[in-house]
Parts: C-alpha cells; structure tokens; sequence
C-alpha cells in the first residue's frame, strides 16, 4: 500500500495543502476579499461571477471548495445586501468541523474596517494550521481529478494514456478518480456504458452526453462535426477523438455519474472511477471537480496550458515533446517519451502515479510554484435548460 | 521513421512524425517493442494514421482496440487511413467537416 503525508480534518478527510479560504460569495465583495487574503500566508480568495442570487449550483460549488480536504479554514467576506449570504455557506460548512467564520463589509462599516476584522480572523486560523503536522495515510484517501486541454495528436496517444495508467494505479490501491467534459464524450457513449457498473448508470451515462449533444445542436453546432484543426492534426472520426479524450480516465469500470444541477452535486460515494458531468472549459471543469473533493489534479496537453487552482495542485503532463521543451516552466511531467519509443507507457504512467504522490505530500507544482490560483464557477443557463426540457 | 500501434487488435497505427512515402517505418506497441515493419505508399503527417493490413471496404478500423469507424473504401496495407476512406461508424460524416466547422 503506497502512503502519502497529508493533513487530517476533523471529518477524517485528508488534505494534501493546508490553505485558508477567504470566500466572496459575490463579486461585489471579491476585491476586499483578495487584499485580506494576500496578507496571510496560504490565503487564497475565491469568487464567482454570476450575480447574487441563491443560485444552488453556485451554493454547491463554494461549499464544496471549502468542504475540500486541502482546505484548513475558511472565512467568508460577504457585502451584506446578497440574496447568496455567507449564512446559506456557513450552514453547509459547519458540519465538516472546520473553522469557520462570517463578516459583512455593510455590517462592519466599510473596506478598511473589514480588512481588520478579516486579517485578524484569518491571522488566528493561519496559526492554528501551522500547527498541524502532515501524517502517513494511504492512497487509497486520495481523489484525483483528470482534466485535457489544448489537446494535439499526441494526446491520445501519450499524455492521456499515461495518465490514465496512474488513475488505474491510484484506483488499485482504492482512491478515486473523476474525469469530466461530457462534450468530449460524445461519440463514446456505448463504451463508457459498456464500463458501468450497473445498468443505472450506464443510463446516466447516455443522459449526460445525449443532453450535451441537444445543447450543441440548440446553439446551432452540430456535434458530429469536428475542428479543422482535429482533422488536420490526423483525427478521423467523432469516435475517435473522443476515445483519445476518455483514456486520461483510465480504463476501471464507470462507479457513477456526477451530476451538477440546481438539483443534485454528485461527489464519488466510495472508490472507483466517475463521470463528472461538466463543461468541457478547463478552468470551471477543474473547479468544479476540485469542489466535488479532488485533492489533486493531473492536466493533460498537447500545445501547452497553465492552468492551476486556489487550494489543488495541478500536475501538467504533455505528450508532446516540443511543448515540454518549449513550455517546461509550466509543465510538470514530459509524456512524449512514449512517443520516439524511449519510454514505455506504463513507465511514464508510474512516473505519473508517483508524481501524484509526491505532490501528495507537499512537492509543489510548477502552477503552484509560479503562484497561480485559477478559480471559475461554471453554470448552465437555467432557461435554456428548460427550453431543452432537462430540468 | 516509428509509429504506434495503441493495442493489438488495432489495424492502424499512428506515425510519430512526418513520413514520407516508401520510407522505412518501425511499428511499436506502447510499451516500445517492434511490432512490424511498414512501407507507407503515400506521405503521412504526424499525428496521421497509416493502415498495418488490407483493409476491405465496409471493414471496421480499430485503434484504441475500439471501432472508429469503417472504411469507404478497399484499403491496401501501408495506405494513409483518414477521412478521405473512412467513415464514423455511429455519426455519418458529411465531408462539411473540412470547412471548419468547430465544435
């Protein structure tokens, strides 16, 4: 069994990080928010950019971001006027026996005395979780979220591969793994069934990417259709993308779908492999993964990305080896070995699975080492949802 | 000139950089060893697929060890394999593809 140094929660979570999260449930309140973070080490604010209602999608993922194991405490830094009010987040926080704490800039009486307020919360959280201590736990605490962009011919073959060889290994030795972007699904939608656990969800699986297709085609893009660039850079078929897509999945069976609605936020129930059902954007579909508890991320790419999060590090992993060349600040692992016939593929995804481990416990990402703290809640529009009968 | 073969059932094998016709071709599994040798009959770019066998027309083309599509047409061993003789098995392509409809 392969061990990892992490944090306990009082749930009996385990994080890999130990940050504080400063949450402006709006953005009215995210500039204050950011500047009352940045005074405290390993503070990390975060936003979202869809107005002020009680949206739940918007609930779900906030809540889910502070319910994460890498997240130590939280401090909520609302406007006051919000229909969305850090009592609705609290309410959901609590339970998790984490430190949380709630303040109003209307209610304090403007910026600065809200600074103060907020410095002086968080500077007491900081010091209570320096004073934990990392500790051996199996792998099998560990959720991997997976994630492709940018992606060129050689991700299929190399990257997304090989990453799916860890997600097989971190499964093995019973740990989760979500991979998302249903949109990247289609065309592959009688194998992923096939994989299911059960016919329930393999009827999920067909939902999810069917309702994908029928928002594609109500924006007046047929999804049989490919990119240029796709055919051009050698891909044939709709299938055949998609199968290069869902090998950074690996190949264990389907537990279940996650869904993400005003509904339902589907987090993995047990070990396994699930489908989050998300947008195919890679920034929101890490957030939202993140959200759904991923300690950890693995971010395959063909032309190069720089994608990090507030509170999970973000493994880069290419199959292409000018990309690693050329973007080696921002890329962690080069997959492309595969490719010349220098490395197996199994090699490079033992490489991957103890990159994960290593990052598990403590090693820095390139992202995180260059300080980047990507954060975007997606949502769906609920009318054209409703227009499309899915909800 | 190397290209790789995903899984064994496949009978197309993607070339690992741009190769020219008749230029000798090493097929690898992902794991690095030989498979075959492959003389391609037309030249293929990077990323592109070359066929391992005769293909017949209607036949399935596996990679991934999963269907991708079916060929259009009879297909000789060492051809380039894309859409030019080869359809989506699930999804007809209509040939608009090429003018860049983006998904």
């Amino acid at each position: 069994m392969t061990e990892f140094l992490g944090y306990e929660r009082p749930d009996g979570s385990v994080g890999v990080r130990n940050h504080l999260l400063v949450i402006a449930p709006i953005d009215c309140s995210y500039e204050p928010a950011r500047k009352i973070a940045d005074q405290v080490p390993g503070a990390v604010a975060i936003t979202q950019t869809h107005g002020c209602g009680a949206d739940s999608i918007l609930v779900h993922n906030l809540v889910g971001t502070a319910l994460n194991p890498n997240v130590a405490g939280v401090l909520i830094v609302g406007l006051g006027c919000e229909t969305l009010t850090g009592e609705m987040l609290m309410e959901q926080i609590e339970p998790s026996g984490k430190p949380v704490h709630n303040i109003t800039i209307q209610e304090l009486g403007g910026t600065l005395r809200t600074h103060e307020a907020g410095v002086r919360l968080l500077q007491e959280m900081a010091q209570d979780a320096a004073n934990l201590r990392r500790e051996p736990f199996p792998v099998s605490k560990l959720t991997l979220a997976v994630e492709c962009g940018g992606s060129d011919a050689t991700s299929g073959l190399a990257a997304n591969p090989a990453v799916g060889v860890a997600a097989d290994t971190l499964i093995d030795e019973g740990g989760a793994v979500i991979f998302g972007e249903t949109q990247e699904m289609s065309g592959t939608q009688h194998l992923l069934a096939r994989r299911a656990v059960n016919d329930r969800v393999a009827k999920d699986v067909y939902t999810i990417i069917e309702a994908q297709e029928a928002r594609l085609k109500a924006m007046g893009v047929d999804s049989r259709w490919m990119s240029k660039g796709n055919i051009d850079g050698g891909l044939t078929t709709i299938e055949e993308k998609s199968l290069g897509a869902v090998r950074k999945g690996g190949t264990k069976p389907v537990q279940g779908v996650l869904f993400n609605d005003w509904d339902r936020f589907g987090r993995p129930s047990g070990p396994g492999l699930y489908i989050m059902d998300g947008t195919g954007w890679d920034v929101p579909s890490v957030t939202h993964m993140v959200a759904a508890g991923a300690q950890v991320v693995c971010f395959t790419t063909g032309a190069g990305s720089t994608t990090g999060h507030a509170i999970a590090p973000v493994i880069k992993v290419t199959g292409n080896p000018q990309t690693y060349a050329r973007m080696t600040d921002n890329m962690d692992v080069n997959a492309g070995t595969i490719l010349d016939g220098s490395e197996s593929l199994n090699s490079v995804g033992r490489r991957i699975f103890q990159m994960i481990v290593d990052t598990a416990n403590g090693r820095l990402t390139k992202a995180e080492a260059l300080g980047y703290h990507d954060y975007i809640v997606f949502r769906r529009s609920r009318e054209a949802e409703h227009l499309l009968g899915h909800c | 000139m190397k290209a790789i073969q995903i899984d064994d059932r496949d009978n197309v094998a993607t070339v690992t950089g741009d190769t020219m016709k008749g230029e000798a071709v090493e097929v690898l599994s992902p794991d690095g060893k030989m498979i075959l040798k492959a003389k391609p009959l037309d030249d293929i770019a990077f990323g592109h697929k070359l066929s391992l066998r005769r293909i017949r027309k209607g036949e399935e083309i596996i990679k991934y060890g999963e269907v991708i599509g079916v060929a259009s047409r009879a297909i000789p061993a060492g051809e380039w394999v894309h859409i030019h003789n080869v359809d989506s098995a699930r999804l007809k392509t209509s040939g608009e593809e090429v003018r860049g409809v983006t998904v």
